[in-house]
């Protein structure tokens, strides 16, 4: 230890110095938060009170109970939309592919609680939807009545998931696998059953996880549609209402942060040992046939269904931005850029915060996201192993939870020179908070740029003349530039989007980011327009930035070889 | 290549010194006290199977290992407590390890750059260099956009434009088709020759290092197992293991010993005995190349002084000039070449032979 301090006091110093930042940001406000919610508040001693307290109220078991339901009923309903699309663009020519594989961006570009109000619109009782189905067939569908509501908003949002992991799994199935199972005299329904489905079940398993995850730890959609009896706006309120001293908030947050962890786990070990990758020279994935025409007919059917539930919330959302009234009717009585107009000149702060915070969490993150692999990949340093699992761990912390554990710890320190300023409320905690939330993004996407940078192209370097310093400067960034910049782009869009996190911490509206300040529009009916107009600026920004830096990555990886045309 | 240097060669060559290394990964012992002096201006191989230490010792030299006892002096100077950026030794990488964000042109140039050469004299150097491996048209390509074989040359101008003081080669040619392998490596002879630079060759192909090297050393599990010339290596192998390595041997085991005024070796099971001036007694093998056989139909008249094995043809291969007959004698399979003229009909599988060796070209072996 002491010869690794002295044989490369730099890089030493690095570590130690990210190390301190992980432990005082990440890691000490999630122990905050554990800790309170074992602590008996008058004594400070070790209790499990504070949990039988809350398993003994009606309203928190009813919550718990909600949440696992939402999230269960969500996996199911984003499996019915998704397991269609897969399997016609694994198992059939399909020309619908390409528009099903875009669809996989969607989550990333726009959280569910931003489309919520707008789902209400279409969805809703007085909805486009039940208003035209009551004129014409006399009946009403409680599509967004009470959790019916959420689970719609979040399966529609993030059935991409499993979308996408399927589809991974499913092509990655070698042909050969298939037809050595038919060479074998195994086919039809029996192949599926035995071959197909087993390869694919683990992407399924990831995805579904993951769908699960997001959905029990959202905060902004039930809040939005004004489902209180769930855990993470039940956490929520009573922080708001009740104080940062009400164990309640705190005991939720431990139980969110558990289930979060076992569904990763869950994810984890799905995939564990499992690398389907069976592909092989000279393979392809699924052999696809050629759809009949009845079969196609019926295939577009499904999926311009889907597709127009899926666009839904942004349909909705885009009308209630241009429309002047919207109420009672199937769409707004008429359209303006007024609300446009309001954002820019009365909240531009909403926007030009979301730019700073959300471009200082990216910047952190790359920076921190490069060292972190570099660390873990290129030195042997002791103990650099859990620097990557610490990162890491952020990922399984809800941010609702991250937000009581700033409070937490930070409301009494004073930020120096600030007169009074209370380090948990002003805006660089924002600015951290996110950072370390969208972390693990970040690194994962410089580890694995990192890993496709060889080491002997760093060893020429330092062969002929360049030292470590000079070789990661000159060698190992700029290779690494296009997964740096992906990096920053999913921590900066994701960030810019962040709500549960953000609610806890922003103190007053002037600190408050785009999340926020649609959160706040969307609360009043005359607000849904300039909310909804924030919300599209929300998407348009992301969408755009995601769209430029995936062209740039796509291009330079061309350019250098590092990735054919197929 | 250009034959129009003026890319000087360094000053004046320098000599590398190995002493007793030992290196080890964790609890595998790589390198076994390991003992070289490698001369200034030599074309020196490392030459052993894959897997027995010749990258390892390679990347000693050039910094990027360090051993756990033992020192490495390049010109008289230990450079154990420099770094890989401060050996001025030039390593052209198995994999060539070109920059791909960096033209052929921005790669050859960045050794220069890196020694802060002023710029007006970094453009003729990197000129002259891709002059030299006869790149000069595709300086302002990416390196994804060359041949192997052009890549291969980049990486060498790469290395040889900051004028090292040493020139490390790992497995150059290992990725080249085979006809481009034996255009390159008389290449690489010559240039090495033009710039007199102290050069290490790192190969699994005796053929390869043979056609290149000055004098080889025979690595196996990490340790020396010979250094000297090719042909002293072909001549005399220090153990059954060189003998193995370089070229066919026939090996045969049994013991030397006492027959009246001479020694005599006998295979174990007698089905082989030679006369020997043999250097020590007891167990042993003896070692005899093909080429040192000749083969005859049984009956005929023996040649005057030589010894006689009888056996049986069990299988034949033709290999161009050569025929190569595999036969039996007792338990052994000995391999016997004979030059191959138009016209002559070979012998058939299951004829009846005579081997005859000249016992001075037996060579004997601890076992
Ligand atoms: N960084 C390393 N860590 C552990 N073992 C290594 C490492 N590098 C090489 N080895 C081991 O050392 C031995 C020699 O490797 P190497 O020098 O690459 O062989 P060669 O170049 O002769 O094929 C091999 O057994 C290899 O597995
Ligand atoms: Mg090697």
């Amino acid at each position: 230890m002491i010869s690794e301090i002295r044989k490369h006091p730099g890089q030493m110093a690095v570590m130690v110095l990210i190390t301190l930042f992980l432990l005082a940001f990440l890691v000490v406000p999630v122990v905050q938060v554990v800790f309170v919610a074992f602590m008996d508040a008058t004594t400070g001693g070790f209790t499990l009170l504070n949990f039988k307290d809350f398993f003994s109220t009606a309203l928190f078991r009813e919550s718990f109970w909600n949440s696992i339901y939402v999230g269960g009923m969500s996996v199911l309903l984003a499996s019915a939309f998704a397991m269609p699309l897969a399997y016609f663009t694994s198992r059939f020519e399909f020309r619908g592919g390409v528009i099903i594989q875009g669809l996989g961006i969607i989550p990333l570009i726009m959280p569910p609680f931003v489309g919520a109000v707008a789902m209400m619109m279409i969805f809703g009782r007085n909805g486009s939807i039940n208003l035209l189905l009551e004129e014409f067939l006399g009946i009403n569908i409680p599509f967004m009545e009470g959790l019916n509501g959420v689970i719609l908003v979040e399966s529609v949002h993030y059935f991409p998931f499993i979308l996408i992991n399927l589809s991974a799994a499913l092509q990655n199935i070698d042909r050969a696998m298939e037809e050595s199972a038919q060479n074998l005299g195994c086919s039809g329904m029996r192949l599926y059953r035995r071959i197909v489905l087993p390869l694919a079940m683990p992407g399924y398993v990831a995805g579904a996880s993951l769908v699960f995850l997001k959905v029990f730890d959202d905060l902004g959609t039930p809040l939005l549609l004004n489902v209180n009896n769930m855990l993470a706006p039940q956490a929520y309120l009573r922080i708001a209402s009740i104080g940062i001293n009400d164990p309640m908030g705190y005991v939720i947050s431990v139980i969110l942060v558990v289930i979060a962890m076992a569904s990763m786990w869950l994810a984890f070990l799905a995939l564990k040992g499992k690398d389907y990758a069976t592909v092989q020279k000279g393979g392809g994935g699924l052999a696809k046939r050629r759809m009949r025409p009845i079969e196609m007919f019926f295939a577009w059917i499904i999926v311009l269904i889907i597709m127009t539930l899926v666009l839904a919330p942004h349909i909705g959302l885009s009308m209630l931005s241009l429309g002047t009234i919207w109420s009672y009717s199937v769409l707004p009585d008429a359209f303006t850029l007024d609300h446009f107009r309001a954002i820019f000149s009365e909240t531009p702060e909403y926007m030009t915060n979301t730019v700073l915070y959300s471009a200082l969490a990216g910047g952190i993150d790359v920076i921190l996201g490069t060292a972190i692999a570099y660390i873990v990949l290129r030195t042997k340093l002791v103990g650099r192993q859990w620097l990557d699992y610490i990162a890491m761990s952020a990922v399984a912390i809800p941010g609702l939870v991250i937000g009581i554990g700033y409070l937490r710890t930070f409301f009494d320190v004073e930020v120096p020179g600030m007169d009074g300023q209370s380090f948990a409320t002003w805006w660089v905690a924002i600015v951290i908070a996110l950072a370390i939330r969208r972390l693990p993004y970040a690194l994962r996407a410089c580890s694995a740029a990192l890993t496709q940078v060889s080491v002997s192209l760093e060893e020429s370097a330092e062969n002929l003349g360049a030292n470590k310093l000079k070789t990661v400067y000159r060698i190992v960034i700029p290779l690494m530039a296009g997964g740096i910049l992906a990096g920053f782009v999913t921590s900066f869009a994701t960030a810019a989007v962040e709500l549960g996190m953000t609610l806890m911490l922003v103190s007053k509206n002037a600190d408050g980011p785009l999340a926020y300040g649609i959160y706040v529009y969307m609360q009043s009916a005359a607000g849904r327009g300039p909310g909804a107009a924030l919300g599209i600026f929300a998407v348009l920004v992301v969408g755009l930035c995601t769209f430029i830096s995936h062209v740039y990555v796509d291009r330079r990886q061309r350019a250098l070889g590092m990735k054919r045309d197929d | 290549m250009n034959q129009n240097v003026n890319l000087a060669g360094h000053g004046s060559p320098v000599g590398v010194d190995i002493k007793g290394v030992n290196l080890s990964f964790g609890s595998t012992h790589v390198l076994k006290g390991i003992d070289l002096q490698i001369k200034p201006g030599e074309f020196f191989a490392f030459l052993g199977p894959s897997g027995c230490g010749k990258t390892t010792l390679l990347r000693l030299i050039a910094g990027f290992e360090s051993c756990q006892s033992g020192e490495v002096l390049i010109g008289d100077r230990d450079v154990a407590h420099l770094p890989p950026w401060r050996r001025d030794v030039g390593m052209v990488f198995q994999s060539y390890a070109l920059w791909p964000h960096m033209t052929v042109r921005r790669n050859v140039a960045f050794g220069l750059e890196e020694r802060k050469f002023p710029r007006a004299e970094i453009g003729p150097r990197v000129e002259a260099a891709l002059d030299l491996v006869g790149l000069l048209e595709l300086a302002e390509r990416r390196p994804s956009q060359l041949s192997g074989g052009q890549q291969q040359r980049v990486a060498l101008a790469r290395t040889i434009v900051v004028e090292p003081q040493v020139l490390l080669l790992d497995e150059p040619l290992s990725n080249l088709d085979a006809k481009l392998r034996i255009q390159m490596r008389r290449e690489l002879r010559l240039l090495q020759r033009k710039l007199s630079l102290t050069t290490i060759f790192v190969t699994h192909d005796q053929e390869e290092a043979n056609t290149t090297s000055d004098r080889i050393a025979v690595i196996e599990q990490g340790i020396i197992q010979q250094v000297g010339s090719p042909m002293e290596l072909y001549d005399q192998p220090a153990n059954l293991f060189v003998a193995n390595f370089l070229g066919v041997a026939n090996v045969v085991a049994g013991t030397v010993s006492q027959e009246g005024d001479g020694l005599s070796f006998r295979s174990d099971d007698g089905a082989v005995t030679v006369a020997l001036s043999a250097a020590g007694q007891g167990p042993r093998s003896i070692v005899f190349r093909p080429q040192n056989l000749t083969i005859q139909p049984a009956g005929q008249p023996a040649p005057e002084g030589l010894t006689e094995l009888a056996g049986k043809v069990s299988h034949m291969e033709f290999l161009g000039s050569v025929v190569r007959y595999q036969v039996t004698v007792g338990p052994h399979f000995l391999l016997v070449d004979s030059a191959h003229q138009k016209g002559v009909v070979p012998m058939e599988e299951g004829t009846d032979v005579n081997l005859f060796i000249n016992n001075e070209l037996v060579i004997d072996l601890p076992n």
